[in-house]
Parts: structure tokens; sequence; C-alpha cells
């Protein structure tokens, strides 16, 4: 009795401690509860469908060597198991960050021998959300890699450095201002836990790069092009800044 | 090619009302914003949706420009007998999309 009673106050004494700890939200946290919902259910997520057709194109053989995704990696339910919890993770090759769009898209050009996939397209969206769903409640786990320190760093200096004819850095809104509201929408932590998103503004798929051009465009800044390497360095960034929070590809945003 | 997610109860009891929930992949592109180039892009939206029951009709709607992309569309009706469902999508292209689902009463 008395033991249990001492377990039950020490895990009393516990539970607030690691509460107070991690303070970070997703932006799902944010929603309305219809959007809520609306992510919970998968015949609801109009994210599956970008599923269902990332599946077959897993499954479909391209290109001059005629394989397929599956023809290498198997069954991607199982293959692809918190594969892009990883990502952005260091291209030998190339010797620098590769983010998972990047990466399919390197497979599908040099192992697939078929046309890139191109960036924000149907497809490439498709296999992104196919694999990113197979991490799906799995805890973002950036690669503990020295080579991809000095492009994190660089991807904070981004985040924090001001952009624009409005002059907001990324950390104005969403570190000191996180929780409030430009206009009526809420201002999120800017996790990016839930790419790619379905967002209903778009009616349509969209990739984190997507949503930080949106932002940038926001601050009248001249967004980078798709595939920049600032873009590399900031989703590296984000993904440290978010690790150990949980995916929850594909996710929906208002 | 166009998917849809459906989700029909696979069982249900004699006379019990059922939620049917259907999410349809379409652009529902209005007809009313314009292209790159400036020029309007052409009305493509879903036209009717129609469910039949066993053959009979059980839920029928109308479809307008307003209506997002991918439409959801929920309804419910009364489990009468063991059989299937049909579900057909009717764009203005004039394709018609048609997913069928079992349902087994008791």
């Amino acid at each position: 009795m008395r033991a249990r009673l001492v377990f039950a106050l020490a895990w009393l004494c516990a539970v607030p401690g690691a509460m107070a700890q991690d303070t970070r939200k997703s932006g799902f946290d944010y929603m309305s509860r219809d959007s809520q919902a609306m992510q919970m259910d998968d015949l609801a997520n109009p994210g599956m469908l970008s599923v269902l057709d990332g599946e077959s194109l897993w499954n479909a053989p391209a290109g001059s060597s005629q394989k397929s995704c599956a023809s290498c990696h198997g069954d991607g339910t199982v293959s692809m198991k918190g594969v892009a919890a990883r990502y952005p993770a260091f291209d030998e090759a190339s010797g620098k960050p590769i983010d998972l769009v990047g990466r399919i898209d390197q497979c599908r050009r040099e192992r697939q021998q078929a046309p890139g996939l191109a960036r924000e397209g149907h497809d490439s969206l498709a296999l992104t959300t196919y694999i990113g769903l197979q991490s799906r409640g799995m805890p973002v786990s950036p690669p503990d890699d020295a080579r991809l320190t000095p492009f994190r760093a660089d991807g904070k200096a981004l985040y924090t450095r001001r952009m624009g004819q409005l002059n907001f850095s990324c950390a104005q809104c969403h570190d000191e201002h996180a929780g409030g509201h430009v206009g009526a929408s809420p201002i999120p932590q800017a996790h990016p836990t839930g790419y790619p998103i379905y967002r209903l503004e778009w009616q349509s798929m969209g990739s984190l790069q997507r949503r930080l051009r949106n932002c940038m465009a926001g601050t009248r800044a001249e967004p980078f092009a798709y595939a920049a390497p600032e873009f590399i360095d900031l989703e590296l960034f984000l993904a440290a800044r978010a690790a150990g929070m949980k995916v929850e590809t594909p996710g929906v945003r208002p | 090619m166009a998917r849809a997610l459906l989700n029909v109860p696979a069982k249900a009891k004699r006379g019990d009302i059922i939620e049917i929930k259907t999410l349809m992949s379409h652009p529902m592109e209005t007809g009313f914003r314009t292209g790159a180039d400036g020029k309007l892009v052409p009305r493509d939206i879903i036209k009717s949706f129609v469910c039949t029951y066993n053959g009979e009709v059980v839920f029928s709607a109308d479809l307008f420009p307003a209506i997002s992309a991918n439409p959801f569309i929920a309804f419910t009706t009364v489990a009468t007998e063991s059989g299937t469902m049909i579900f057909s999508w009717t764009d203005d292209k004039g394709q018609t999309q048609v997913q069928t689902a079992p349902i087994s009463v008791e």
C-alpha cells in the first residue's frame, strides 16, 4: 500500500514536469476541430488520395531500366518505415544535404533512368506523400551526422534573418508571436511535421517548400527557387527544431 | 486517373441507418479563374453524383462551381438488404467514374 502511494506521488510529480519540458505544438493543435477530424479520418483526408496515387507510382515500372521503386525497395509499407522522418539527409554523391523530394528525383533519374519528377508536380507529391505516410506516428529523427552541422547552422541563420519589404524573420512570427494571430489566422510554431500537406486554401497537396515560399511572399521577399540550397538548409534546421515530434503526413491545414 | 475513397459499412443490421462517406479526387475548376496566359481556364467540375443501392437511387446531388476540389459527400440511408452500392460521378468532360461497394445486411 505504502509503495503504491509513493509510486502514485512520484507519478503525480513526474507528469507535470514532463509536460513542462516540451511546449512545442504541431500546427494540428491550432486547427479547428473540423479540420482536425478531417486529418484524422483516413477516409475524409484528401491527402489519402495522393497516397493512393503514390502507391500505384511506387509499383509502376518507369524509364529505360523498366524498374519500379518496388523492384529495388520491395514493399514500401515495410522498407520506407521511418525514412521520411530522417530527411533531409547527407548525400554522399554530391557532398551536400538532400531532402526527400530530391532523393526520390535522384533515384528516378539515376537508377530508374527515367525523366526526373517536376518539383511540386502531381507525381512528385504523390510519391513523397506515400513515403511520408509510412513514418506517420514516428518521431522526427534528424540524422546525427556532423557533416550536416554547417548546413543546419546556415538554416538557423536564415530562420533568424530579416527579409523582404516587411523586414520580418521567420523567428519573429513563429518564435516570438507563435500562438498569436496574423489577421484571423493563428500563427503556429512552424514545425514541419505533416508535409506534404493538403492545404484547404490551395485545394491541393503542397510541399514544405511551397509553404516556405508562401511565407516569404507574405513578407514580400523574393522566394527562393524550389530545391534552392537555402531551402534544404532551412528544412534541416526545422527538422532539428521539431526532433522527437510525431510525423503526421499527410497533414491537413486550413 | 481519378481516385475515390469510400466509407461504406461492410455489415449492418436490417433497418439500421448507415452513414456513407465519399471522397472523390477532382480539380473542380470553376471556369472563373485565369491561367498564366491570362485566358480563362475552361470549367471542369463534377456535375452530378448518384448513389444506387441494389438498382434504386438512394441519394443524388447536382454540384456547382462553388464546391471545393476533391468533393466530400456524406449521406445516410437505411440498410434494407444485402447487395451492392454503386456510386457514380459525372463531370463537364462527360467522364463518369464508377465505384462499387458491397454491403451485407443481417
